[in-house]
């Protein structure tokens, strides 16, 4: 199986950045359209997601497991992150019975 | 050849569903659109033969993190779909921004040699063996810092999680 893998692996590296570059820019897009909180935190998953798989593609590409480590650490703390995240969306909703983003504006200028 | 309509197929999925998250009204959909295309980037993971990221992701990602999304949807009772739109002019200003940073990054790599991704006889460094060896030695001492992370990770959320 390996084998058949490394003899028919031809994917150039180019196809890889064009594939992270479009999920990186539909994420950005995600943060920029949507107002419902849960769906931007989502977007920024996406976002995180397009960077692992573009380090683990330059990671095979130079024959070298450091990239791969480090995407194993993104994803612990994207772990992290996901789980204070949400409970700060738990804590504004029973504040405010919302999690628009547009009503959470304090802090903007 | 095989592997070539294979990074199609899984790039086709990973980017409808990608589009269907941003785009589709419910978030629960979207949570269920996202799932499909973590399941397609660990279908990305394998063809680079990086078996550990995939198991990885499907257990960490589809697994936990959205567990932990959908907990919050239902908790919330938020799958309403009453959310307020944007104007169409900051909608459009969006799409434009996005494209613009679509072709600068692309454009910024645009240079690189168009080689394929895998051209070594020894290409097992996405298995765990190799990932281990790697993780215990060079990287041991970030790999102990996120346990501490974990730990502050679990009074934060419970600080903030709790009620007054």
């Amino acid at each position: 199986m390996e084998n058949i893998v490394s003899q028919l692996q031809s994917i150039s590296i180019n196809s890889y950045i064009w594939l992270s570059s479009i999920l990186f820019t539909i994420g950005v897009m995600g943060v920029l359209i949507r107002r419902n909180a849960i769906v931007v935190f989502m977007s920024i998953e996406m976002m995180l997601n397009s960077v692992n798989l573009l380090l683990a593609a330059f990671s095979v590409y130079h024959n070298d497991p450091s990239g791969q480590v480090y995407v194993f650490f993104i994803m612990v703390v994207a772990a992290a992150e996901v789980a204070v995240g949400l409970a700060l969306l738990v804590m504004i909703y029973r504040n405010t019975q919302t999690i628009d983003i547009n009503f959470l504006n304090k802090l903007k200028w | 050849m095989f592997s070539t309509i294979l990074f199609y197929v899984l790039s086709v999925i990973l980017v409808f569903s990608s589009l269907m998250v941003v785009f589709t009204k419910k978030p629960v959909n979207s949570v269920l659109f996202l799932i499909v295309s973590f399941f397609a980037i660990s279908g990305h993971y394998i063809l680079l033969n990086a078996q550990f990221l995939a198991v990885v992701n499907i257990i960490v990602y589809a697994g936990a993190i959205m567990v932990l999304f959908l907990f919050t949807i239902m908790l919330l009772n938020l799958n309403k779909e009453t959310e307020p739109k944007k104007p169409v002019l900051i909608k459009i200003i969006a799409v434009i921004t996005g494209c613009l940073l679509a072709i600068t990054l692309i454009g910024s790599l645009k240079g690189i040699d168009n080689a394929p991704v895998q051209n070594f006889s020894d290409n097992s460094i996405g298995l765990i063996k190799n990932l281990g060896k790697s993780l215990f030695t060079d990287f041991v001492v970030p790999f102990e810092l996120t346990s501490v992370l974990f730990l502050a990770s679990i009074v934060g959320t419970l600080m903030i999680g709790k009620k007054e």
